[in-house]
C-alpha cells in the first residue's frame, strides 16, 4: 500500500466498541492501524475475528466473538449500507460471515463506531442498547420466547431513537439454538446464513439496538457534493437498480425457471411446473403492499406483500400482515418443497421470520426430509406424525415450528441441518449442503456449485458462480476447471473490496474501481487501483487462513450426487469437473 | 436527512433538519417530519433571546446562531416536533426551506412549495 494513506482526522470509524456480556462491561479501542489498512467491513472483521476467537474454540462458548463492522463510506455515500457480521459459525464450525442492511450499518457509524465486538455470555436474557460512548445492559427476561416481530416492537416502544436506530434481534430459533437461526434487523432484513442468531441465543442475547446521530468530516466539501451527486444519479438511473426496485430479487424466479436452473423438489428437477404461480410479477400483482429501502439507499428493493387472511370463526373479519418476499425464500420454501401458492409461501415466510430461521437452510432441510420420508429412510414416527409432502404448506408450517422446538431426536437432527441429519438417517446423496451450508437457489452449472464450495462463506454471493455459468453459456463451449476457478477467484477477491467498504452488491456496477477510488479519496484514503485489488486478495487470504486454522480442508468437501444427476442449463456436470475446479482454486489462492 | 446534513458541508446525520421514521415499525410505512413554515410560529414566541426571526415570505423562522443560547424551548414548543437538535453545537437545526432534500428523494415524496 502507498504511504500517504490516512483516514480523516478524528473519524470515529477507527473506534472499536468491545462489549463483555459476562462482566457487563464495555470499552473502546482505537484501531486506526486496522482501518487504515483494511478499510472496514469484511477486511477489518476477519482480523478482529482471528484475534478474538480462540483457535479451535467451541462456537457455543462465551469466547466466541460476534464482530459487526461497517466502512469509511457508510453514512457518507449511498448504499455503503451493509453490516458485515463475523463469528465462528455453530452451523459449520468454521468461519461464519453474514451481511445485512436495514439501518444497521448507518446506525453503527452514526453511533461513532467502525466495529462492535461482543463476547462473553449473560446468565439471563439480556438486550443491549448501544449509543455514542455508552452501552446499556437491559433485562430481556420478558422478551425471551417472543417472536422477532414482538421483541422488535417491545424494544421500539421502550427505547429512544426512532428513525435512526437499528434493532437486531432473534426469534425462538436462536434461543433454542437451531444451528441456522438468523438475526433479523428492521423487521425484514437478515443476517441470514450460518447461524449468527444461534450465537446470539447461546449468549442469551435477545437483541442489540444501536442508535446515534453525528456528523462526519470530508476533506473537500465541493468535490464531495459533486461526487455524491454523480453516484446518486447513476444509482437512481441505473437499469440494474430499477429492476431491483420494480420486482425485487423475485424477478429471478421466472428467469431461472426458464433457464432450467430453479431447484425444484429437492432438485429432482430444475424447472418447476408451477413457477408461473410464484413469480415476481405474480407477487407484485396480487400482494405487493409497500416497497422500502435500507438507510441511505435510493433503490428500495425490499418488497412487502400484504397478506389478508380471514378469521376462521367469523365472517367479514380479516387480519392483514405485511410479509417480506425475496427470490431466495421463494426458491427454498417454494420450488424446493413444491409450494406453488403465493399465500402459502407468504405464510411460510412469515413463520420463518417470526421464529428467526434462515429461510434457505430451513427450506432445503424440509426438502431433504420430504424426500427421506418418501424413500422410507424415516417414518411418521420420526416426523412426529407430520406427512411431509411436496406442496403442502400447512404441514410445512408445522414442521418449521417443530424444527424450532425440537420435540424429538429427528427434529433435533433437522435443527442441525441436512449435512448432520443425513449422516444420521442416510440420504447423503440428496442432502444438498456445500461446506455444511444448505444450497442457494441456482442450479446454473458447475461454476455455481464450485462457488458454493470454494466461497469463503459457502454462499452464492461469495463469487456469484451463477453469473459465471451464464457467461460461459453465452460464450458456448465447455468451460475448463481452470477457467472457472480463475473467474471465481477474481470475482470473490473483488467482492472483498466491496464488502470491506460494505457496499451493497446490487450497486456493484456503479461502484467500479474508479468510483470507489474517487469516493475513498474524499474520506482520506489515497489508494491506487492496484492497492484495491491487492487488498481484495489479502482479505480473502486472511479468511482462508482463519478457515484453515479452524480445520477447513478443500479435499474434504462433499459433492452430493444429486447435483450431477439433474441436468443444468450447461448440461450434466461431469463427475471430475468440480473436484478439478476446487483443486485449481486452492492452488491459485495460495499463489 | 443526509442531503440536509451535506448542506452544512458535512456527511452523516448530525445537522439534519428533516427526519424520517417509521410509523411504528417499517411495515406501517414512514413519516416525514419537517418544518411546515407556520404563519404564526410557536417556536419563535418562546425564544428568550429573540434568536428566531420570522422569514419575510412563506412563513417559518430563521435562526440567528449568535443569539441562540441553546435552551431548547423552541424544540419543545414545536407542535409537530420539527425542530431537531445538533448535539455537536448544542443548537437547534431548523429547516430553511432550501429544497435541497427534494432533489435527493427519487420517489417524489418531498416537494418544495
Amino acid at each position: 500500500m502507498g504511504m500517504e494513506i490516512a483516514m480523516i482526522d478524528r473519524d470515529p470509524l477507527s473506534r472499536v466498541l468491545h462489549i463483555d456480556l459476562s462482566r457487563r462491561r464495555f470499552w473502546i479501542v482505537d484501531r486506526r492501524d486496522l482501518f487504515e489498512k483494511r478499510l472496514g467491513g469484511a477486511g477489518v472483521a476477519i482480523n478482529l475475528l482471528s484475534e478474538e476467537c480462540p483457535k479451535g474454540g467451541d462456537p457455543f462458548s462465551p469466547d466466541n466473538p460476534i464482530v459487526l463492522a461497517v466502512g469509511p463510506l457508510t453514512g457518507v455515500f449511498p448504499i455503503a449500507s451493509k453490516t458485515v457480521a463475523m463469528f465462528k459459525s455453530p452451523h459449520i464450525s468454521n468461519l461464519g460471515e453474514s451481511h445485512a442492511g436495514g439501518r444497521s450499518a448507518v446506525s453503527i457509524r452514526m453511533a461513532g463506531y467502525g466495529a462492535i465486538v461482543v463476547k462473553g455470555a449473560s446468565p439471563n436474557p439480556i438486550y443491549l442498547v448501544v449509543e455514542s460512548g455508552k452501552v446499556h445492559f437491559r433485562n430481556a427476561s420478558a422478551l425471551w420466547g417472543m417472536t422477532s416481530f414482538t421483541a422488535g416492537r417491545a424494544i421500539r416502544e421502550k427505547e429512544p431513537g426512532p428513525g435512526i436506530r437499528t434493532i437486531m434481534r432473534i426469534g425462538r430459533a436462536g434461543e433454542r439454538l437451531v444451528r441456522y437461526a438468523c438475526v433479523i434487523t428492521e423487521t425484514y432484513r437478515h443476517f441470514g446464513r450460518l447461524g449468527l442468531g444461534t450465537v446470539f441465543g447461546s449468549k442469551k442475547l435477545k437483541a442489540i439496538m444501536v442508535t446515534g446521530k453525528r456528523s462526519l468530516k470530508v476533506n473537500d466539501i465541493v468535490q464531495y457534493r459533486k461526487v455524491y451527486g454523480e453516484i446518486f444519479e447513476s444509482l437512481a438511473s441505473s437499469p440494474a437498480m430499477r429492476k431491483y426496485h420494480d420486482l425485487g430479487t423475485a424477478m429471478n424466479v421466472s428467469a431461472l425457471n426458464e433457464l432450467g436452473a430453479l431447484p425444484t423438489r429437492n432438485l429432482e428437477k430444475a424447472r418447476f411446473e408451477s413457477a408461473h404461480e410464484i413469480t415476481g410479477e405474480r407477487f407484485a400483482e396480487s400482494h405487493l403492499g409497500r416497497r422500502i429501502a435500507c438507510a441511505h439507499c435510493p433503490t428500495s428493493c425490499i418488497h412487502l406483500a400484504a397478506l389478508r387472511e380471514p378469521y376462521e370463526t367469523e365472517r367479514y373479519f380479516y387480519k392483514t400482515r405485511m410479509v417480506c418476499y425475496d427470490y431466495e425464500p421463494i426458491y427454498s420454501l417454494g420450488a424446493m418443497i413444491g409450494v406453488s401458492s403465493t399465500e402459502g409461501l407468504l405464510k411460510l415466510f412469515d413463520e420463518a421470520e417470526a421464529l428467526g430461521l434462515d429461510a434457505i437452510s430451513a427450506g432445503v432441510t424440509l426438502a431433504w426430509a420430504t424426500e427421506a420420508l418418501q424413500k422410507s429412510l424415516i417414518s411418521d414416527r420420526e416426523t412426529a406424525g407430520l406427512k411431509l409432502q411436496w406442496g403442502d404448506h400447512e404441514t410445512y408450517l408445522k414442521a418449521l415450528r417443530h424444527i424450532t422446538d425440537q420435540p424429538n431426536d429427528f427434529y433435533r437432527a433437522l435443527a442441525k441441518g441436512v449435512e448432520h441429519a443425513s449422516s444420521v438417517y442416510g440420504g447423503v446423496d440428496f442432502a444438498l449442503a456445500f461446506g455444511g451450508n444448505e444450497m442457494p437457489g441456482y442450479h446454473t452449472g458447475p461454476s455455481a456449485y464450485a462457488g458454493y464450495m470454494t466461497g469463503a462463506r459457502h454462499s452464492h454471493l461469495d463469487s456469484a458462480g451463477y453469473g459465471i455459468d451464464q457467461k460461459f453459456q453465452t460464450l458456448g463451449g465447455k468451460p475448463t476447471a481452470d477457467a472457472i476457478a480463475e473467474a471465481l477467484l477474481s470475482e470473490e477477491s473483488w467482492r472483498q473490496v466491496l464488502s470491506s467498504l460494505v457496499i451493497c452488491y446490487f450497486g456493484r456496477e456503479i461502484y467500479i474501481v474508479d468510483t470507489v477510488l474517487k469516493a475513498l479519496r474524499l474520506v482520506g484514503y489515497t489508494f491506487t487501483p492496484d492497492d484495491l485489488l491487492k487488498l481484495g486478495r489479502e482479505v480473502l487470504k486472511a479468511k482462508y487462513a482463519f478457515k484453515t486454522r479452524e480445520g477447513f480442508d478443500f479435499r474434504k468437501l462433499r459433492i452430493p450426487r444429486r447435483i450431477l444427476e439433474t441436468a443444468t442449463p450447461l448440461g450434466r456436470i461431469s463427475e471430475s469437473l468440480i473436484p478439478e475446479t476446487i483443486q485449481s482454486y486452492s492452488t491459485k489462492l495460495r499463489s | 436527512m443526509f442531503a440536509c446534513s451535506r448542506r452544512f458541508g458535512e456527511a452523516g446525520l448530525g445537522k439534519s433538519a428533516i427526519h424520517v421514521r417509521s410509523a411504528g415499525g417499517v411495515e406501517r410505512g414512514f413519516v416525514v417530519i419537517v418544518c411546515r413554515a407556520c404563519e404564526d410560529p410557536p417556536c419563535m414566541k418562546v425564544c428568550p433571546t429573540d434568536a428566531l426571526d420570522k422569514r419575510v415570505r412563506g412563513g417559518g423562522v430563521i435562526l440567528n446562531v449568535d443569539k441562540c443560547i441553546g435552551c431548547g424551548n423552541c424544540a419543545e414548543a414545536c407542535t409537530i416536533g420539527a425542530i431537531f437538535w445538533d448535539e455537536e453545537t448544542n443548537k437547534p437545526s431548523i429547516c430553511v426551506h432550501c429544497g435541497l432534500c427534494v432533489g435527493f428523494c427519487p420517489y417524489h415524496v418531498l416537494e418544495l412549495r
